[in-house]
This record gives C-alpha cells, structure tokens and sequence, in this order.
C-alpha cells in the first residue's frame, strides 16, 4: 500500500516529517517497505514553452522546435502530432533520465539537425498511458518551474506492507486513525474535506445537494440481491448525465504518485476512494445493462471477459453481479468488460456492496484472479461504511462529471453485528509484558474507535456477538453500567469492537492494540525460570544417534552435502523399483520437472553431486547425507554415502591410483554402524532381495541383524545407474537405515567387572579347499561355531586359487582363537578342538588343506 | 705375584680399547676370561695359595677380572653402538617424501549451525522435537488459525501433493511451509498424554521446509528452526530474553540488540517481527549493537509470538491456563549471517569446494564449556 505524505496529511493533523512518519508507522506494526522521493525522478524537467515549430529538412514527421524551459530559445527535434508553436509542455533537457526506459538524455543530430533534449510525453514520464502526443499544459503553467514542484510529485512515497489482518489500513485514513491513536497528531472529521488546495470545493457542493435523498429520482434500474450468503447488501444509484473526460488534476496527481495510472474520471474516482478510505465500489455504463441487475451466484461454466480482457470460467460458488443478458462483474474482484465506463458513458450504475470475505477469498484464488478489490473484500471491508461511502463517490462523480443522482437502492443488509469483547486490562501485562495504566489503555482503544464500559466479569465473559440494527456511527454497548474511573475488584471491560475491525476476535487483540501503540520496545526481558542445577540432557536417542552418524561419516573423509527433496521423475524411476508411482509423492505443482518427486532413496541427490563435482574435476567424490527417503508409509531417516573416482591418488609409494570398490563401501558402512552403536559382531552379511537398478548385482549386500532386519545395504553401483547420472569411473554406495537401528538397551552407565581371563589365548591356522562357489563368511561362521566354549575368534586372513589348487576350488585361510579358562589346553584338548572344526568345515563341503 | 697384575691389566686394557670389532673384542675376551685366558689363570692360582697369601692375592685378581669385564661390556656396548649408527645410516629416507593422509570429511554448516541450536536450547531446558514434512493442510494451516479463506494461505506458496494421498480428515496433504506444524503435534501429544490436563513445554524444531519460491535469495526447500514455550504465566518480556539470549549464544557476542516490531501471525496475538542491529563491514552485515547507531542498521531475523488461543485449544490444551511463545527463524540465514556465505543456492548443490571451504571438522562439536563455534 502506497501512500504520500500529502495525502496523509488531508486525513493527519501533524506536523510530523517523513521521517517521523516513517518511524512511527514501523513502530505501531505498519511496516514501512521503501520511501521514494519522486522529484528525484523527474530532475532535469521542466515546464517549457515552445516559441515556434518549423519542419525538419530531412524528415516529413518531425519537427524543429525552439523551446524556452527558463533559459532561453533552446532547438530541439520532436516527432509528436501535437508540437506547435505556444504549447505548454514539458522539456527534458540533456542529462535527464526519461523515467519510462531509464535512457539518459544528450545533445545529439537527429537527420542533421541538432536537438538539445525532448518535449515528454505522459507515458515517458510515467503519468499515464498517453503517447500519442507531447504533454500540453495549461496556459498559465509557469515556464521555467521544475516540472516536480509544477505536478506536485515533491510529495514523499511511501509504501507500507499491511498485514492482511489489517483491511482497515488499506486506505489512506485508516492509516491516519492508527498514528492519531499512536500520538502523532489529529484524526480530521472525515467530512468537510479540506485539501491542500482548492479541490474539494466542488465535493462539498455535491454533498450540500445530496443532503435530501428525497428530492431525488428513483434509481432507474432495479436492483437486488439473490445471493445473500455472498452479497449480503448491494447498495446501488444511478447518475445520468456525467461527462466521462479525464478526472481532476489533483486525483490524478494522487494516484500517479502511488503507482496507479490515470484512465478515466469515473474511473479514477472509484479508485481514489477505494485508496483513500479502503471502499472499493464499481461504476457500471448503464446503458451496458439490461434489467435489472441481481447479485447471484454464477451457473457452472458461466464465462466472462473481465477489464483485464481475459476470458474466465466460473463456478456456481462465485458470486456475480449480473443482468438479464449476462455477467457484467465477478463480485469483488474485477468489473466486465462489456460494461466498464468509456469515454462515451453518459449515465453510470454505481455499486457499492458489501462482499462476504470466506467468498471472494475462495473465488480469488480459484481463479487465481488478484486486483486491489479483492484484496480488501477479502480481508473485510467496514460493514457500516456503505451509505457514507455511497454519497461521498456519488458527489465526486458529480462534483467532477456533473449528472444527476438518483436515490439509493438498498438491496439486502451488510452484517453489522457489534462485537464484544471482554477484557481485563490487568492482561496487557501478563500477557503483553508491558504493564500499561488502565487509563492509558483507555485512551488508546478509544482512539482506535474502540468503545469501553465497565460489566462485571461474570456478565463480561458471557458477552458475545450481539446482533445489532444499530447504524452508521452509532455504537451500542450492552452490560450494566459502572461507573468509571477506579477499578474495583470483580469488574473487567466489556470493550466493543468498530466495525472496521474485524481481526479483533479476543482480548490478546486487545493486548495487542495497546501494546503495538505503546511500542515494543517497552517490554522488558524477563528471563525464563531456570531449573536449579545443571542443565538436563534433552536430545533423544534416535537425535544422538543422528549426531554421531554425521560425525563418524566425517571422520571417515565423506563430505556431508544437503541436496532436494524432490527429484525428477526419470530419476526416481532409476531407484524406485518398478512400483514406486502408485505409492510415491508426487508434487501436484512442482516448481519445474526436475523437482517434481519426493525423494525414495537419497542416492539419486548424491549421484547428481557427484556428477557435478565430477565436471568441476574433482578427482575423488566422497560425499555422504543424512535425509529422509519419502516412502508412502513414513518418512524415513535415512543416511546414504558415495564415494567415486579415486580412492587414492598415485603415489610415489603405492604407485597407481586406486578406484573405490565394493569392500569401500562395506567397510564404511560397518565403520557407520558401529559408530551408530549397533552390535557389528552380529551382523550379517546377506545379499539384496531387490537390488533394482541400483547395485551391482554381484558386488552388493546388506547388513542385518537376523534375517528380516537390514540396517544398511552397501556395494558397488550398478553401471547403468553411475552411467545414466553421468558419474564417472564407477562408484560405490552405502545407506544406513537409521529406522531399523536397534534400540539402546536400558541399564545404568556402570560396566561389568573388569576380568580379563587368566591364561594367554593360542591361536591355530586351518587352510580349507573349497568349492569357489562357497561364501567365506559361511565357512567363518561354522569354524567359529565349531567349540563355542574354546573358540573366541576366527578370522579369514587367506583367499588363494593359484598354484596346487584345483580348478572350481579355493583355498581359505582362517585363524582361529582359541581361549583356555583355567588351566593350558593339552595337546589333545587342542587336537579335539582341531577335529571340531574340521569337521564343522566338511559338513559345509570344505576339506582341510594338507 | 702383584707385579704381574698390574702390567697384565695394562695389556688387557690396551687390546680391549684396540679391538674394532666384535670379533676382536670377543678373542681378546676369550684371550683373557675364557677357560685358558690369562685372567682365568691367575684365578685358578688362588686354590694353591695360603690363606695369608690368598687374603692378599684375592680381592687384587678378582678386581682384575671385574675391572676386565667391565671394560670389555663397556666396550661392547661401543662397537654395538657404532655398528648400529653404520646400518641406521644406510637406511636414511627422504623425510620430505609426501605421506599418505588419511581423507578428511566436514559437517555441513546447516547441520552444524542445528547442533549449536540444540546445545544453547539445552541450556535453557529445550528438547528438540521433530514432526513430518509431508504434513496434512490441517496441522500446517488448520490447526495454526488459518483457515482455507484466509488471505495468509496466499503468502505460503506451497507444494500441494496429488490425490493419491489424503489425510485422515480427507484434507489435502502438503510439503509444511513452516516448520509450525511442529507445534500443533508437541502441544497434541502433550494433551494426549495428560489427558488434556497440560504440562509445561519447552522445544525447538529444526527441520526443513519448503515454499514455491525460487530467486537469487529463495529456494524452494530451507531450513527453518521453531521454538515454543507453554507454560503458566509466559509473556512478551519472556519471549523477548530468550530470544535475546538464544541469539547472544549464538553469535557470541554481548551486544546482540533486538528491535520488536508489531506484525502478524495467525497463530499468535501479539505477534512481533523481531530485527537484530547489524553494521556492513567488508560487504558483509556482521550483527551487533543497536541499528540506531551510527553506521549501523536494522535487518528483519525472525518472527515471533503469543501463542493463539484457539491454537492452543485447537491442540486440546486449555487456554485460559496455558499461553506462552513461538518463534521461528531460518537456520540457512542464521548460517550465513555467522559464518558469510552470501548465496542460498550453493547451499544444497553438494559442491566438493564449498563444502571443504564451509564445512566443519568433525570433531568440531558445538559444547557449552568448548564454546558454541568449537
């Protein structure tokens, strides 16, 4: 919302500077966005005379003008229809920037004739659409002026962010009533109007004439409502007889000073006042309509073209203003093109209409429609201000187009129930922390137009909406009177609520009003009770687990990266498995293809990093994330690493560089686990039921606890995947599935005793032929199982298939530990183990080496 | 007999400091203490001797073969010596070689910059608390006082899913705009777990949200960091320490000031935009001091609140016993005003460089007695 400081002013009796303004408007919660200085964009012209007009030599459509801007007989080359010898316009001489393009103006030969600078046209400077010609002012515009003090745009912009709560500051005045409340001047009676200059002379005539309704015509089309639920009152009058040119200089002046082109008077002057006092309405030609004029909801599929001149479908929850031929208007929100005031208007419909917020807001965004109506409509437009708002655009309209008005139709009845609000103003304190005297706060709601009377607090609470006929200006209160002054114990504030106000629901609204107004920054910092002590550890386990995967997964050379959530399609696909769309999350309006899918697996964000970093050149991606895949069941918190390229660089002591391979991948991922404190003595390596298009399919698995609980799957990637995301040189992977971590068991910090066993443990060497077809992991676990009560360890460190073993055989390795309790194993209590595990080994198809 | 000692250990002691290897050193041992050695013999002559003779003799032959053994170990320990430096000699390396170094990895400065969250939080009694971020329009809208009409839903530009999935209620699910709903969920379980009898609450939720929102300065996923305080008694002045606290911690500076502006929320009443003072140095805002002195300026950092009352009741939680505080502000700013990264985008792209230029250490872990930026 723009304002200037002048138009505030007309509402504002203050002294107040920009500054002040400014400062205070931040400080009540009207957030200042940006001040603009519009002299600063129109230094360099000026108002300028032409002296004489003669043709260009060299070009049939222009002209050779010589222009007095103040200074003296200047020559300047001009193409506009318009230019003529005594011409009032204006001059940009040379190092003017033309505010419509930005250009900067120089002395340059325009077809040989030189041209010291440009006669503007309203659209270079940003005043209007017109270019069809040079602007022309009047005669008595003083040659020489600055063309900024001329026009008025000396007048400070500035542009305040209304909360959309705030439909009350969405006009001028509201503005105005907030800084009054906030102590930087006085609210002006809203009518008589004063101006800074003269220009409300004629309103105040076309008021006087107003005065008596009934010496009026009748309105001469009829008017009602069919939909109450969305257009509860239509208040509507016809004018016959307007002239429809331009609007007045000074409503010009004021919507081009606040970003709002000029397009006709009617026009104009629905938009000052929509701008002006937060009233949008709409002027109709009347000789547009035909019947009479009904509020209704539109039929399913109904069309209109909007003054937008786009076409729009509707639906039969939106509301219309229509007539027997037709739509002409999609209710609060844009007129129709059909019957929007031309030049050629002579009688005007005017509609002022009081819209159902939850409607117009449902409407807007089904039709994804934005305009200045709307969004005052939605936001709640002061229910009570349809008669005023009637007669002051009425006598606008007549004061500036001239006609004659006929009497009002009221067609249905806006919601003018008064609310209540109990409050105990001991509240500002203990809920707002700035402790404010009662008296103060008084005065505060009251300048906000808010009404106060002391009830009992029992009375107080059961106070609620209590439906009023009550009109314009005209407050109600109910409760028993008390008397002011002193609060006695008991008694709280029944606080009745304007009708402008419709955000105020409650009494911490009311905390609110009176603390925005006092300032901020008056409530004092209070710190938080403290529980004595130290302070109690509060992250969860599944949290500390997360932290400690992060960090190991550091530790470890991974990078950690955060990529999207979403992913495109084609990349799920590549790690969904066939059936990911049913179940997945698709956007419904992704920001573009490529982040249209919430992520099943985190490798594709990693595999897209990779590729990237691989294209910068670097040599080695490690890179690892900890994320939730998206699966139709949960949000699963997941960690994925990747680590491709070179494992290591050549070197002058290992010599070549090294590729990661799956055992990478494998030892990161039990490196993870462990750090994640799951029990890896236990883990067992499996293969992958669906390794989809992901993994190798012979150079992948997965860890678990027991066959149904996968904590992690690691291995090489498969070399489509890789390919397809264009990482180079292979890659291998790990995820770690934080959900299936087991449990911390419970119990205290103490360890168990610390009893290391008395006697050395010994260690044997088996060597086994086996078929290659046999895991080694296997062949391990049945030697380890072999003695359970000698057997402490049994560790492969030996895989040959060279010289002395026969083909489709390998010879493993494995060293065995053995622990005696209390006393030395004997020679045959080592050969009883011996056989033990030999035979453990035969029974899985191995055969002792020898 | 005596003065055939001296001389002899004379000669020993010559050949002892004369043998250059362990060769020599060992005949001139054998030459003297072995089994025919000429020290070896003059032991053997103490068996003949008198007692008188042997009392004189004695202690001067044993102190020979002492002195001998002596020298000899001595000297053995020498050539040893000097046999080792010979081979250490020859197996000198080039020190200056490259060693192979062991990869070093780094956190991410969002994870980083949530973990100094938590433990400042912890300090003051917060927990962290998570909830889902594919969220239903009722604990993201809903539930937080906005209902469908409200023009507040307009200023989320939010990712809607497609129908194959609906909330329990029916209503549409969502990518959470805030991390807000987090609130609804604490304040829920809270109710559920005291039987709507309330009990105080204190959390942080960090997490990522999402918006439809993508220019120089969004993107369409960050990182946002919720607070919320129920309890009896809370206001304003306590929303504004802890806030005032929580960003002292954070930056580690005394002279963190805040400014609260009047603004609105939905879901809370009063609501309060808060800005920090700052001053531009080097192109970059470094926070601190007031905005109204000299050089220095305001910057918006975060939003904040009383809790609505209807929040608090739509939650099952009554709120004529409980009312406190929310607030929330973005973890992926809070990084960059700390640490001067000056580009969101770079920030989810994975880029190796940045990453090692922006990460942290591993074991660089936010504590309160190492301090907040370990």
């Amino acid at each position: 919302m723009k304002i200037t400081l002048g138009w505030l002013k007309e509402h504002l009796d203050t002294t107040a500077g920009v500054d002040e303004v400014v400062a205070r408007l931040n400080r009540i919660g009207l957030e200042v966005e940006g001040v603009e200085d519009p002299a600063a964009r129109l230094v360099g012209f000026r108002v300028a005379r032409v002296l004489s007009a003669a043709p260009h030599p060299g070009a049939d459509k222009l002209q050779v003008l010589s222009v007095d801007a103040g200074g003296g007989p200047v020559q300047v080359v001009c193409g506009a229809p318009n230019a003529r010898a005594g011409l009032i316009g204006v001059f940009g001489q040379a190092g003017a920037v033309v505010p419509s393009n930005g250009m900067e103006l120089r002395v340059a030969a325009i077809r040989g004739v030189t041209s010291n600078g440009m006669m503007c046209s309203s659209r270079e400077l940003e005043l209007g659409d017109d270019h069809g010609g040079i602007i022309e002012l009047p005669d008595d515009a003083p040659v020489g002026q600055a063309f900024a003090d001329y026009a008025g745009a000396s007048d400070p912009v500035i542009d305040i962010s209304i909360t959309p709560n705030r439909q009350d500051c969405m006009g001028v005045r509201g503005i105005a009533r907030d800084l009054a409340a906030a102590g930087l001047g006085r609210l002006k009676p809203l009518l008589p109007r004063h101006g800074a200059d003269a220009a409300y002379a004629p309103l105040a005539e076309a008021l006087t004439a107003l005065a008596d309704e009934a010496a009026m015509p009748p309105c001469a089309i009829a008017i009602r409502t069919d939909d109450p639920e969305g257009c509860p009152a239509f208040w509507g009058r016809t004018i016959h007889g307007v002239t429809n040119g331009a609007s007045p200089a000074w409503i010009q002046r004021r919507l081009n000073a606040v970003g709002q082109r000029s397009i006709s008077a009617l026009v104009d002057i629905t938009n000052f006042v929509m701008l002006d006092l937060g009233r949008p309405s709409h002027a109709y030609d009347l000789a547009q309509l035909h019947g009479a004029v009904n509020a209704r909801k539109a039929l399913d599929g109904e069309a209109v073209i909007a003054l937008d001149g786009k076409h729009y479908t509707l639906s039969d929850r939106m509301t219309v203003i229509a007539d027997a031929h037709g739509v002409h208007d999609i209710a609060g929100i844009k007129g129709g093109e059909h019957s929007g005031c031309s030049d050629a208007t002579s009688d005007v419909l005017l509609e002022v209409a009081y819209f159902t917020p939850e409607n117009i807001a449902m409407t807007g965004q089904a039709l994804s429609l934005t305009s200045d109506a709307r969004s005052r409509f939605e936001r709640g437009v002061d229910p009570a201000f349809l008669d005023d708002a009637i007669t002051i655009i009425t006598a606008l309209i007549i004061a500036h187009c001239g006609g004659t008005a006929s009497t009002i139709t009221r067609a249905g009845a806006p919601p003018l129930g008064i609310k209540m609000v109990a409050y105990d103003p001991t509240l500002c304190a203990s809920l707002g922390g700035i402790d404010v005297a009662e008296g103060r706060q008084r005065t505060i709601l009251e300048s906000l137009g808010f009404t106060i009377a002391s009830v009992r607090a029992e009375e107080g609470q059961s106070a609620r909406e209590a439906p009023s006929r009550s009109t314009l200006r005209e407050t109600a209160s109910t409760g028993s009177a008390v008397p002011q002054g002193e609060r006695p114990p008991g008694i709280i504030w029944a606080v009745t609520v304007p009708s402008w106000r419709r955000d105020i629901d409650g009494p911490a609204d009311l905390v609110e009003e009176v603390t925005r107004i006092i300032g901020f920054d008056h409530i004092v910092s209070v710190p938080l009770p403290r529980a004595p002590g130290v302070a109690k550890p509060t992250a969860t386990a599944d949290q500390m687990t997360e932290r400690k995967l992060r960090r190991a997964a550091a530790m470890l050379g991974l990078h950690e990266a955060i990529t999207w959530s979403f992913i495109p399609e084609k990349e799920a696909d590549s790690v969904g498995g066939g059936t990911w769309r049913e179940s997945s999350w698709i956007l419904a309006n992704p920001i573009s293809e490529e982040m249209k899918v919430m992520r099943p697996s985190l490798l594709p964000g990693l595999l897209s990093a990779a590729a990237r970093n691989q294209a910068r050149g670097a040599p080695s991606v490690r890179l690892f994330e900890i994320g939730r895949r998206y699966l139709a069941d949960a949000e699963r918190a997941t960690l994925a690493l990747i680590m491709a390229g070179a494992k290591s660089d050549r070197s002058w002591a290992a010599g070549k560089a090294k590729a990661f391979d799956a055992f990478d991948a494998k030892a990161a991922a039990i490196a993870l686990l462990d750090a994640a404190g799951a029990p890896i003595d236990r883990l067992m390596v499996m293969g992958i039921e669906d390794a989809g298009g992901i993994w190798h399919p012979g150079q992948s698995g997965t860890l678990r606890l027991g066959p149904k609980t996968i904590l992690a799957e690691f291995g090489a990637l498969h070399p489509a995947l890789t390919r397809a995301f264009d990482v180079d040189g292979g890659g291998v992977a790990a995820q770690i599935f934080l959900d299936a971590l087991p449990a911390k068991r419970g119990g205290g910090v103490a360890r168990d005793a610390f009893s290391p066993p008395p006697l050395q443990s010994v260690t044997r060497d088996f060597a086994f032929l086996v078929p290659d077809t046999m895991a080694a992991g296997d062949l391990v676990r049945v030697v380890k199982g072999a003695d359970k009560a000698a057997i402490v360890d049994a560790r492969l460190f030996d895989r040959f298939d060279g010289a002395g073993v026969p083909d489709g055989q390998l010879s493993l390795a494995v060293e065995v530990t053995l622990q005696p309790s209390d006393k030395s194993f004997t020679e045959a209590e080592i050969k009883a183990i011996s056989d033990k595990v030999i035979a453990a080994a035969a029974k899985l198809g191995a055969t002792l080496r020898t | 007999m005596m003065t055939d000692i001296a001389p002899l250990q004379s000669s020993i002691m010559v050949a002892i400091a004369a043998a250059d290897g362990l060769d020599a050193l060992e005949s001139v041992r054998v030459a003297a203490l072995g089994k025919q050695g000429s020290v070896s013999a003059l032991l053997k002559t103490l068996g003949t001797m008198s007692a008188e003779q042997r009392q004189v003799q004695g202690p001067a032959i044993n102190g020979l073969r002492e002195t001998v053994a002596a020298a000899l170990a001595g000297r053995k320990i020498e050539l040893e010596s000097a046999a080792q430096n010979i081979k250490l000699a020859t197996e000198r390396l080039d020190m200056t070689l490259p060693a192979d170094q062991a990869p070093r990895g780094s956190v991410h400065p969002i994870s980083q910059v949530m973990d100094e969250l938590a433990e400042i939080f912890a300090d003051m009694g917060f927990s962290v608390a998570t909830g889902p971020e594919i969220e239903s329009e009722w604990a993201n809208f809903d539930a937080l006082n906005i209902p469908a009409t409200h023009p507040a839903r307009a200023m989320h530009d939010t990712f809607y899913m497609g129908d194959n999935h609906r909330s329990p209620d029916g209503g549409r699910m969502l990518l959470r705009t805030h991390t807000s709903p987090v609130q609804i969920r604490t304040m829920q379980a809270v109710a559920a777990r005291s039987n709507g009898a309330g009990e105080p609450i204190r959390i942080i939720a960090p997490g990522r949200v999402y918006r439809s929102d993508s220019d120089a300065t969004h993107t369409p996923m960050f990182h946002q960091v919720e607070g919320l305080v129920i309890d009896r008694g809370i206001h304003m002045g306590q929303l504004k320490w802890t806030l005032e606290t929580f960003l002292k911690a954070f930056f580690e500076r005394d002279d963190i000031v805040l400014r609260l502006r009047p603004s609105y929320f939905p879901f809370t009443e009063p609501s309060a935009e808060v800005d920090v003072g700052y001053v531009q140095e080097k192109g970059r805002r470094v926070v601190g001091g007031s905005g109204d002195a000299p050089d220095h300026a305001w910057m918006e950092l975060l939003g904040s609140g009383m809790v609505h009352r209807n929040v608090i009741a739509n939650c099952g939680l009554d709120p004529d016993e409980w009312q406190g505080f929310a607030f929330g502000v973005g973890v992926d700013r809070l990084a960059m005003l700390k640490y001067g990264m000056d580009d969101l985008r770079v920030f989810f792209d994975g880029d190796l460089r940045w990453l090692k230029h922006y990460g942290f250490s591993a074991l660089s872990v936010p504590t309160l007695s190492g301090g907040i930026s370990a």
